[in-house]
């Protein structure tokens, strides 16, 4: 048992752990913070994948700026838990069916069909995955696509405004 | 202890496992917030896929690409949150099950 | 030869102004007219015509000037098919000048009298507006009849034949809504008809003439024809000319188409002195005399033609004398005199035709008008009368329809229209062929031809009928102006203004002197029309003229024995009536022609009508060809074929299932359309799983 799959046995079983307590939480604000919590378990991934830019990023953007938006907005609306309602009867149990045959179709694949059979180790000294380097990549070969974005920001943020700014005259 | 290999099928039986959770969180809660933050999930199970691929054919696009999901993710989950609020302020509430008003 | 080159001398370029000017003064008057008062129009209209006379003067004296060499002046191109060319042109010669003269001369006499008759005219009859109306029909007259004289073809005459067709027909109904007497009827509309219908058949031959010289000359053209006509077979010439004299015998009044001229007197009479008397019923002479060359190959049709017009001369003769109407006299009287210029025009005595036709126009002219004016004297009298007794309170007196040109009515008028009587006498004895009125001369001419070119019976018939003239024109005078007036309106009947008697004097003038155009050993006529048709001098037959002489003197004194000697009392019968008996009561009834055209053509083809309208049109083809057959079938096919099986059945069936099978469809899935977003999500989740099991299992 090399180290690199005890880390990663320990750092998955957080992962699914923390995913599975997002989803059974009856209050939104601790599937909020499961949530957190996984998105910090999957940077520490991306470390070991090389790409520790990103794993910066997802703190930064994901863990950071947009679960503090969720936290924000559940607490704005005062919405942690919903009233029973009547459920879709067949919802859950055919929900459930379904992503145990993904699961199998994807394990299928993984398993038997070897359709991926490369390994890493973990990241040495090397530069890829580097700031440096995804800069490099982004300002020159993806310019356009990164400015494009800050065009995607921009008409995401005008149109935050324009859904929630209350009109004259409207009443609360 | 030995710094090993580690397959790279791993990484994606895990990017798997979180997309279904993903998946069933979306099917089966019915709070706006929490099918989001499946969402949210999926894109990052999503994520962990590409960039184990980048690792693995030593090529900085996925990585790359994963940077503009990130983008995509913040603008999406700003307009969505919105929604939400936006729906919450007619509707006072936010479960998903009461908003069938495009019933056929 | 053709005469297309035309001098540069003369005025006769001026040619198409005797028809434009008419049209100007007509357009002014039918587009600006209605501001006009009554005098502007009236002067306006006269002016026009006047304006011809002028042009038709200068024409006449070029024609003299240059030695009477026919010309031609070119207007405008008309129709160039094929061979046929036809241009508008006018053909200025010595015949067609004469016309002129006659047409725009008296026309433009007649158009002054006009201005005063009319005036009382509408007056009478309650409606002004239709003052303006009547000079533009009269101008629009003058202008088609100067296309008619005009005319350097068959075809452009017939246009100007058609023109004077049309206005003889507006004339003659112009008081469309009411009869003679001003009564509300369509008395004076089917009088009109009468003329116009009974004027087809006559263009119909014409027509057909026209016809035949376009297949066996191809040319309408009147020199071209002229030329080629020798050449032709006399079979074919026969046709054309006796096809041509039933056009005649439709425009002029001919046995056995004269039946409409008569009724054609319910026109206002300054139309039926310038239309039915003087100008337009003389264009049948005209056409024999301008197609001269052809009559004179063709002896046997000259023959049918002089008979046509002695026999009608004489027949129209005997009417007259029957009649009580002082209009229907005349119109009799007209239709004679046309019969004695056809008879002579027929027996190729053109000159004597023509010269009968100028001074005709001139003393029947005179007589028309003085006859109208008789009338509206007797109008203002009766007008005079009514108010005098509304007046006083009286109303029994004027609720009698009054006939003021019933010369029953009339009487002692000698007294109270001094002026009209003694025009009315110097109309009357030129007409009678008094010496030496016109009427002597023109008449003589044609009596002496005849009896000199071996017409025997046409000399016989012309005699006998020119006593009957002197006869019927006798009783009339001694009934109109002896005696003592039979009716009130007589009595107080007033002369009429300058206005009218001016034109009346002129014209009186011109029937004395007329003779003088062409007085035996001058004959100035005769030199004058020799540039244009082959004529020989009409010679002066001593025992011809004293016989025609002592017989109009006899019939005179024989009317003035019956008529004058004791004049007519109010209510009392002819005179005539008992000794003639039926032969009276014949010419009383126009020896029942008209009657008898009513049995024999138009109630039969009024039962054709009837026949076609009722068992063939309404029976046949609408109840049985259109109602069973088409209208059936096509039923039948649309209601149970198409409609009940092939639409019914079939389309509708298959598209009023597939509908069904949609509607149905759709009401089992839109249950899935649930609005459920979970359930759309879950539904997007079997696709996945669907197409990843699908592409393992591939």
């Amino acid at each position: 048992m090399s180290i690199d799959l005890i880390l990663f046995l320990v750092l998955a079983l957080v992962a699914v752990a923390t995913a599975l307590g997002m989803l059974f939480s009856r209050n939104a604000v601790y599937s909020a913070l499961f949530l957190v919590l996984n998105f910090a378990t999957v940077a520490v991934f991306y470390v070991l994948l090389s790409a520790p830019f990103i794993a910066l990023t997802q703190i930064t953007v994901y863990a950071g700026a947009i679960m503090v938006l969720f936290l924000f907005v559940i607490m704005l609306l005062g919405a942690e838990r919903l009233p029973a309602s009547p459920a879709l009867p067949w919802q859950r149990p055919l929900a459930i069916f379904l992503a145990l045959v993904l699961i199998a179709e994807t394990g299928y694949l993984l398993l038997f069909r070897q359709a991926v059979t490369a390994t890493v180790s973990l990241p040495q000294t090397d530069v890829f995955g580097s700031p440096s380097q995804v800069g490099t990549a982004l300002f020159n070969q993806y310019l356009l696509p990164f400015e494009v974005t800050s065009v995607l920001l921009l008409s995401a943020m005008v149109g935050v405004i324009v859904l929630t700014v209350r009109k004259k005259g409207e009443r609360e | 202890m030995m710094a090993g290999t580690l397959p790279i099928s791993y990484y994606l039986g895990l990017s798997a496992l979180l997309f279904t959770l993903g998946v069933l969180g979306v099917l089966i809660r019915r709070n706006a917030l929490v099918i989001f933050m499946s969402v949210e999930l999926m894109l990052n199970a999503g994520n962990l896929a590409f960039v184990a691929f980048a690792r693995m054919y030593d090529m900085l696009n996925g990585q790359i690409f994963v940077f503009f999901v990130m983008a995509v993710a913040a603008a999406e989950v700003a307009v969505g949150l919105a929604l939400i609020v936006a729906i919450f302020k007619t509707k006072r509430s936010i479960d998903v099950d009461q908003m069938n008003s495009l019933k056929g | 030869m053709h005469l297309s080159e035309t001098t540069t001398t003369g005025f006769f370029y001026l040619a198409p102004w005797i028809v434009f000017f008419p049209v100007i003064g007509l357009l002014i008057n039918a587009f600006l007219g209605k501001r006009f008062p009554e005098k502007v129009i009236g002067w306006l209209a006269s002016m026009a015509s006047a304006g011809s006379f002028v042009i038709s003067v200068l024409l006449a004296y070029s024609l003299w000037a240059s030695g009477g060499h026919a010309q031609s002046v070119y207007v405008a191109p008309w129709i160039h098919i094929g061979n046929l060319a036809l241009d508008w042109t006018f053909r200025v010669d010595t015949l067609s000048v004469t016309m002129m003269l006659v047409v725009s001369g008296v026309g433009t006499l007649i158009h002054i009298y006009a201005i005063g008759y009319m005036h009382e005219d509408v007056r009478f009859k309650h409606d002004v507006g239709r003052y303006r109306r009547f000079f533009v029909f009269l101008n629009l007259f003058i202008a088609a009849m100067m296309i008619l004289v005009g005319g350097d073809s068959y075809l452009m005459l017939f246009v100007g034949w058609e023109g004077v067709g049309l206005c003889s027909f507006l004339l003659i109904g112009f008081w469309y809504d009411m009869d003679t007497l001003g009564r509300s009827s369509w008395a004076n509309s089917n009088a009109a008809k009468k003329a116009f219908v009974t004027n087809r058949i006559g263009d119909f031959g014409f027509l057909i003439a026209g016809f035949l010289m376009f297949w066996y000359i191809g040319s309408v053209q009147f020199d071209e024809v002229f030329a080629m006509a020798p050449g032709l077979q006399s079979g074919v010439i026969v046709a054309i000319t006796l096809f041509m004299l039933i056009g005649v015998t439709g425009k002029s009044a001919q046995i056995p188409l004269y039946v409409w001229l008569p009724d054609a007197m319910a026109g206002p009479t300054p139309v039926s002195a310038l239309i039915h008397a003087a100008t337009m019923v003389t264009a049948g002479v005209y056409l024999i005399a301008r197609s001269a060359p052809l009559y004179t190959l063709v002896p046997e049709a000259q023959f049918i033609v002089a008979m046509t017009g002695a026999v009608t001369a004489l027949f129209a003769a005997t009417i007259a004398v029957g009649q009580y109407d002082i209009k229907k006299v005349l119109a009799y009287s007209t239709i004679s005199q046309l019969g004695f210029m056809v008879a002579a025009v027929g027996m190729g005595a053109f000159v004597a035709g023509m010269f009968h036709l100028v001074t005709h126009a001139f003393f029947k002219a005179l007589l028309f008008l003085s006859a109208g004016s008789v009338i509206l004297g007797l109008e203002r009298g009766h007008h005079h009368l009514a108010k005098h007794e509304a007046h006083e309170g009286h109303h029994e007196g004027h609720e009698e329809v009054f006939d003021p040109g019933d010369m029953r009515n009339m009487g002692g008028l000698r007294k109270t229209m001094p002026v009209t009587f003694w025009l009315y006498i110097i109309g009357t004895l030129a007409l009678a062929g008094i010496f030496p009125f016109a009427g002597f001369w023109s008449k003589d001419e044609i009596l002496a031809d005849a009896f000199k070119e071996g017409y025997t019976a046409v000399y016989w018939l012309l005699t006998i009928a020119a006593f009957f003239t002197a006869f019927y024109m006798g009783r009339q005078i001694w009934m109109v102006f002896f005696g003592k007036p039979r009716h009130e309106a007589a009595a107080h009947a007033e002369e009429s203004p300058l206005i009218m008697t001016a034109p009346l004097m002129v014209l009186a003038f011109l029937s004395i002197v007329g003779g003088a155009l062409n007085l035996p050993g001058l004959h100035t006529l005769t030199l004058w029309l020799e540039h244009t048709l082959e004529v020989h001098a009409g010679e002066f037959v001593l025992s011809v003229a004293l016989i025609s002489t002592a017989l109009a003197l006899l019939a005179i004194l024989i009317s003035w024995l019956i008529y004058g000697r004791k004049p007519l009392e109010a209510g009392q019968p002819d005179p005539l009536k008992r000794p003639l008996g039926f032969l009276f009561t014949g010419m009383e009834n126009k020896w029942f022609v008209d009657e008898g055209y009513w049995a024999v053509f138009v109630n039969r083809y009024v039962d054709l009508a009837r026949f076609l309208a009722d068992v063939v049109d309404w029976r046949f083809w609408h109840d049985w060809f259109h109602e069973k057959v088409i209208a059936g079938t096509y039923n039948w096919l649309s209601h149970i074929f198409l409609n009940r099986y092939a639409d019914q059945k079939g389309i509708d069936a298959f598209f009023n299932g597939l509908g069904e099978i949609t509607r149905k469809l759709s009401a089992a899935t839109r249950r899935v359309q649930n609005g459920f977003v979970r359930s759309y999500a879950l539904a997007v989740l079997l696709g996945v799983v669907s197409i990843l099991g699908y592409l393992i299992l591939k």
